[in-house]
């Protein structure tokens, strides 16, 4: 059945015990994205720690990725595995992970992810024969990008 | 209720007309299309009168001398004529647009030109002081466009409220529609709670104060029959591909007077009296109001939904969907964890039944109900302020038509049974 190919056990388990939710402080940014084809929202907050020496820029780390959402299995259980990968990363590793993942997302059933890039981000690969679901896979990351760069653009003003 | 006992639609007769309904979905699927509120299936007889225009008559309407011309012309204007019937209008009021969003933007519009024109067309104008009422159950098709208006003319936009039980609360219409008042917008029947509402109680208000009526049966023409004479309205919009028709046609109904006295919305050709260099008049209603080359081959398509929905009798259309619905909400409204959202009982409803499921998100739900072939609206339906105000994120639903059976209720269900039982929060 190509239901179980799309909700993953992975993703039912982020989706049921989301990780890190809830907004925290600090942050260096925010962003509030919205679905507008079915109203599901996520505020998605971003802290950053600059690299030794350095400004807040991509070699900056995620010191921390809070959000409160509400919407479907597919948005939910993707912005928990979002901030499991990219906390403690670089910013720099982080936008090749958004990278990867909205690559997966494209690849319309055929992506053959990288399990070391995306680690438990490859349960999404199924949703991605579903083109009206992957707005809602990439709702989190969007705002995680949105979030990251209102933070780098904060600094250089 | 009609007097007489009304013989029932034969269902699988009609379901023959409409090639897609006998293909599989999703591995081999039976499909149960249960969208017709977003759009509805064409049967064979629009989809031949379609190809027999473009076949034998296809040219430019209102334009050229030749025979095509002249052949294309008098289909386009005999559809309008058939159309026209179909609501109990004559053809000199019905204008042709591309859907009801468009027929309400021009409403808008004229009204928005109206406002920095000359006295005469005072009736049109609406400025700071004025309201616009509109209801909290509108589609954002009923809603934006007077949300619009007011930013522009600085008019104030004001609603009726929507009750617990998904009906209009009329308590304060006294207060609510007032001298102030020019314009009074509402669904005839609301695409999401399938509530129909009551157009006498609110015309009769607006008489009273001189308020303009706009009247959205995108919902109500294709599903019942609708006499434009009795409604008592001063404009009704409604669009083709919802009733059977093709694509990109719909329709504005006004009374004649009002849309001779009407300014045009989209200017251009064919559409004008007199042109010069520096000034131009308008043609006479409806071509006053069809810029550009008209969709004739799609007139001529909505005229056979028009002939097709007749010949079946629009009040066995409305009394199968009627059973259907009352089908539908004991069948899911029953189901435990199953919520209906709108009316609950069958009085003044039509057969758009929403609903949510407790702890599953419409679109996960959808995803499961498309994997066993049933096809369903999830979302906010264009009715974003509404679904806000019944405090709902997103809900499920399914919408009937002519062609669909008792049976397509039973896969609903079925398949809401299957995603509870998927997603583990029912036994």
């Amino acid at each position: 059945m190509q239901l179980d190919a799309m909700y993953q056990e992975i993703i039912l388990d982020h989706y049921r015990n989301p990780h890190n939710k809830g907004l925290r402080d600090p942050h260096d940014g925010e962003a509030h994205h919205i679905n507008p084809t079915c109203g599901d929202e996520v505020t998605l907050r971003v802290s950053l720690t600059p690299a030794p020496g350095g400004e807040l820029d991509e070699k900056a780390t995620v010191a921390d990725v809070s959000y409160d959402s509400m919407g479907c299995s597919i948005s939910q259980a993707s912005t928990s595995v979002l901030t499991d990968l990219l906390i403690g990363r670089t910013v720099a590793d982080g936008m090749q992970t958004l990278d990867a993942f909205t690559e997966l997302m494209q690849s319309k059933g055929q992506g053959e992810p990288d399990e070391d890039v995306l680690e438990d981000a490859v349960a999404f690969a199924g949703v991605s024969q579903y083109p009206a679901r992957i707005k809602c896979a990439l709702l989190g990351w969007m705002a995680w990008k949105d979030a990251v760069s209102k933070s780098l653009d904060k600094e250089g003003v | 209720m009609s007097m007489r006992e009304l013989e029932r639609l034969d269902v699988e007769a009609v379901r023959k007309d409409f090639a897609i309904l006998s293909r599989t979905v999703r591995d081999g699927r039976r499909l149960v299309y249960l969208d017709s509120g977003a759009t509805s299936q064409k049967p064979r007889q629009v989809l031949d009168a379609e190809r027999e225009f473009y076949e034998r008559h296809n040219a430019a309407v209102h334009r050229g001398a030749h025979q095509l011309a002249e052949e294309a012309t008098d289909a386009y204007e005999a559809a309008r004529e058939t159309i026209a019937n179909f609501i109990g209008a004559s053809s000199g009021e019905v204008v042709f647009t591309k859907n009801a969003t468009e027929a309400v933007n021009l409403v808008a519009y004229a009204m928005s030109n109206a406002a920095t024109a000359e006295p005469a067309l005072s009736r049109f104008q609406v400025g700071p002081g004025d309201e616009i009422v509109v209801t909290e159950m509108e589609h954002h098709a009923n809603l934006v466009p007077w949300q619009q208006l007011c930013q522009r003319t600085g008019a104030t936009l004001r609603w009726f409220p929507v009750t617990e039980d998904g009906r209009l609360d009329l308590t304060d219409i006294g207060e609510l529609v007032n001298e102030r008042t020019r314009v009074v917008a509402f669904a005839h029947q609301s695409n999401v709670l399938g509530t129909v509402n009551p157009v006498q109680t609110i015309t009769a208000r607006a008489r009273e104060v001189g308020a303009l009526v706009v009247l959205d049966a995108c919902q109500s023409v294709p599903h019942m029959p609708v006499d434009v004479g009795e409604l008592d309205v001063d404009f009704l919009a409604f669009s083709g591909h919802k009733m059977l028709g093709p694509n990109g046609i719909g329709v504005l109904w006004s009374r004649r007077e009002l849309l001779e006295a009407m300014p045009p919305f989209i200017t251009g050709g064919s559409m004008i009296g007199v042109v010069h260099m520096d000034r131009s008049t308008w043609a006479e209603p409806p071509q006053r109001f069809e810029a550009g080359v008209p969709m004739a081959p799609q007139a001529v398509g909505l005229a056979a939904a028009c002939d097709y929905l007749t010949s079946i009798g629009m009040d066995r259309v409305a009394d199968h969907e009627h059973r259907l619905t009352e089908y539908a909400l004991d069948k899911v409204g029953s189901i435990e964890g199953v919520r209906i959202v709108g009316p609950t009982e069958t009085v003044d409803r039509g057969g758009a039944v929403s609903f949510v499921v407790d702890d599953i998100h419409p679109h996960d739900l959808g995803q499961v109900l498309d994997d066993r072939g049933v096809e369903v609206r999830v979302g906010h339906h264009c009715a974003w302020p509404m679904h806000r105000k019944l405090g709902i994120v997103a809900t499920t639903r399914a919408s009937f038509y002519l062609y669909n059976s008792f049976e397509d209720v039973d896969a609903l269900a079925e398949a809401i049974r299957d995603a509870q039982k998927f997603f583990g929060t029912r036994p």
